[in-house]
């Protein structure tokens, strides 16, 4: 597996970058896989990351995008409850992208 | 890995050149785009398969145990011995081509190996020369060859490149079962590890959590409540399911892809207004809470592994019988393998719809009823309000699984209920569709997304036959009763015919469905307005 070198440290990564060991990640590994994608981190993307990591730890898996869309909206306002300011923040699709950085594994399986 | 980026109008531009050398003397070539990322290594140490490693398929070596020939060789040597299928199909093949040109993959791809006869002689090639007199002998004249390197890379590539839809099986004239090949090619593939990672994890998950996507108990209730919830915005009507009730007289059992992926989902709240309408007494499982099963993309064993908990279920809940929902390859597995890998379900009793009475006499075996059947059955009844005219905006084709078509032969049921709950219904060609249908080209845990050219080529027959009745009808809408359907087809659909959507087909049985006491309906079960209801809305 290839490994990213962040703050000097190495972390293994699998083949479409997503983190292997999810407990070793710490934030400054979003801010680096963001700059990756020629992005810069804003409140509004750690938001979504934060709320990421907390589903996980609740129900280990990622949220799928509409209960994404459904907690956000109940948490922090209809505003920001929709895939279009979802996918505003994370043009590669909220599900992968957020999530890669949030150091969560995609799901497999039928879907 | 590069993203895949190939226009639609630059891939449907195939190949059909066949390279100037030999078959067997055309190494094979392991290309982006066209293969799965391998079996991560933990995936594989939970189910306790060998040679779990790091490998990389684009590079030279692939970290093979010693002694991997002999591996091969005495898996292959103990599964002809163990089915007569296997055996039969290695040596009855006379290469009349009949199956050339009705693989998917060969359509899409123009790859001379990915036709069922070619791709069923990597295999023969190697039997010939092991175990028959003539090929030790004649060695290559006769088609035989060695075990290298390099036919067990080919091996990998293109059963890989086989989704077991057996399509090409109802044109050969002798009834070769491509897929059981595939199968096996796959079965020795796993002696060595050399699994994909689309395959293992499901599996892995499955094994330790019960389905395919790793959800949790309270991860399937969180999934549940919440369709509950929208389908209380849409009707007005508070559903509450159980789970895990014993004494409830159905166990219903469907993929995890259902609960946990769109459009699944809104077939998964069809399920939930459906039994909600009719007062079925059945409950959800978390523990059998998979309909499908990928160790059947692994070996025998492992499907069965993973399939025993649906009868350890029902058997706990004391339920009499199973009611299944939409998905393809659960139901082959279901219907063909279930009873004898772990029944005989003699604690069941044949399955009788508590509505209609009718009694499912095709079921006696499995004791497990399709959902399709069931809605079918309702319907012919008379036992279902049902106002098409909300599925309006739809003009709807139907997509034959390939395994509850060629596999368990479910050609009318979907067919009946559609045209029931929808007034605009129309037929893809003849040769495209029930037995014939085509794969939606992602089968067998090739769903992935690293595999996008091979998903787009093998997709393109089906896509193309969509794309004929959009053209002619404006057809819109593909239904299908498949999870992986649902999940392949909407990309497919997306690349090659876009503004056709895809729909389970409860989904649009919840559409029509008139319930007890509901508000008037004006959003469909997607919540987008239904056709007639957008204007009111402005002027609300």
């Amino acid at each position: 597996m290839p490994n990213i070198e962040v703050n000097g440290k190495q972390y293994e990564v699998d083949e479409d970058g997503y983190m292997v060991d999810l407990e070793a990640w710490v934030k400054d590994i979003a801010t680096f896989m963001s700059k990756g994608d020629g992005m810069e981190l804003t409140d509004a993307h750690w938001e979504i990351i934060n709320f990421l990591r907390d589903y996980y730890q609740k129900y280990q898996i990622a949220p799928m995008i509409k209960i994404l869309v459904k907690e956000v909206g109940k948490v922090m306002g209809p505003e920001k409850g929709n895939t279009k300011y979802l996918y505003e923040l994370f043009p590669d699709g909220p599900a992968k992208q957020a999530c890669r950085y949030a150091g969560l594994p995609k799901p497999t399986g039928c879907v | 890995m590069a993203k895949f980026t190939t226009k639609p109008n630059e891939l449907s531009k195939i190949n059909l050149i066949p390279p100037q050398t030999e078959w067997m003397d055309t190494p094979v070539e392991i290309k982006e785009h066209m293969f799965c990322h391998p079996a991560k290594i933990k995936d594989l140490e939970t189910v306790g398969f060998p040679n779990a490693r790091e490998w990389k398929p684009t590079e030279e070596d692939w970290k093979l145990p010693d002694n991997w020939e002999r591996t091969i060789l005495e898996g292959m040597q103990s599964l002809l011995k163990k089915y007569r299928s296997f055996s039969l199909f290695m040596d009855i093949c006379v290469r009349c081509g009949a199956c050339a040109d009705k693989c998917h993959f060969f359509i899409g791809s123009g790859d001379p190996k990915n036709m069922p006869v070619l791709r069923a002689e990597l295999m023969r090639s190697v039997y010939r020369g092991n175990f028959t007199l003539a090929g030790k002998i004649l060695k290559k004249i006769s088609g035989a060859r060695d075990l290298t390197v390099n036919v067990l890379k080919e091996w990998w590539y293109y059963f890989y490149q086989c989704t077991e839809c057996r399509r090409c099986s109802v044109f050969c004239p002798y009834g070769i079962d491509q897929a059981e090949i595939t199968m096996m090619g796959r079965e020795l593939l796993n002696l060595l590890g050399l699994n994909i990672g689309w395959i293992a994890g499901p599996v892995a998950a499955c094994y330790m959590k019960g389905n395919h996507l790793g959800l949790e108990p309270h991860t399937i209730k969180s999934s549940i409540d919440l369709f509950v919830d929208d389908i209380e915005t849409i009707t007005g009507i508070k559903i509450t399911p159980s789970f895990n009730r014993k004494g409830a007289e159905i166990l219903f059992v469907t993929p995890s892809g259902d609960l946990f992926a769109n459009p699944g989902t809104y077939t998964a709240m069809g399920y939930l207004m459906l039994f909600h309408e009719l007062g079925l007494d059945y409950t959800w499982s978390t523990y059998a809470s998979e309909g499908g099963n990928f160790g059947f993309f692994t070996t025998n064993e492992m499907a069965k592994r993973l399939n025993s908990k649906i009868y350890a279920e029902a058997k706990r809940l004391g339920v009499k019988w199973i009611l299944g929902g939409e998905c393809g390859h659960m139901w082959r597995v279901l219907s063909q393998y279930m009873d004898t890998w772990n029944g005989p379900a003699d604690f069941l009793e044949v399955p009788v719809s508590p509505i209609t009475g009718t009694k499912f006499e095709n079921t006696r075996a499995t004791k497990m009823v399709h959902i399709s059947e069931f809605t079918a059955d309702l319907i012919k009844n008379g036992k279902l309000k049902l106002d098409k005219s909300r599925n309006d905006h739809l003009k709807v084709t139907f997509h034959d699984s390939c395994n509850t078509s060629r596999g368990m032969g479910l050609l009318e049921e979907p067919r009946y209920v559609l045209k029931n709950v929808c007034n605009h219904f129309y037929e893809m060609p003849e040769n495209t569709i029930r037995e014939k249908t085509f794969c939606c080209g992602s089968g067998t845990g090739l769903n992935a997304s690293e595999n996008m050219e091979l998903r787009m080529r093998g997709g393109f027959p089906r896509a193309n036959a969509v794309k004929h009745v959009h053209d002619k009808h404006g057809v819109n809408m593909l239904a299908n009763i498949c999870a992986i359907d649902r999940a392949t087809l909407s990309a497919s659909m997306d690349y090659w015919v876009p503004g056709v959507a895809v729909a389970g087909t409860t989904e649009l049985v919840a559409n029509a469905l008139v319930m007890k006491g509901e508000i008037e309906r004006t959003l469909d079960i997607r919540l987008e307005p239904l056709p007639g209801k957008e204007a009111s809305e402005e002027v609300n």
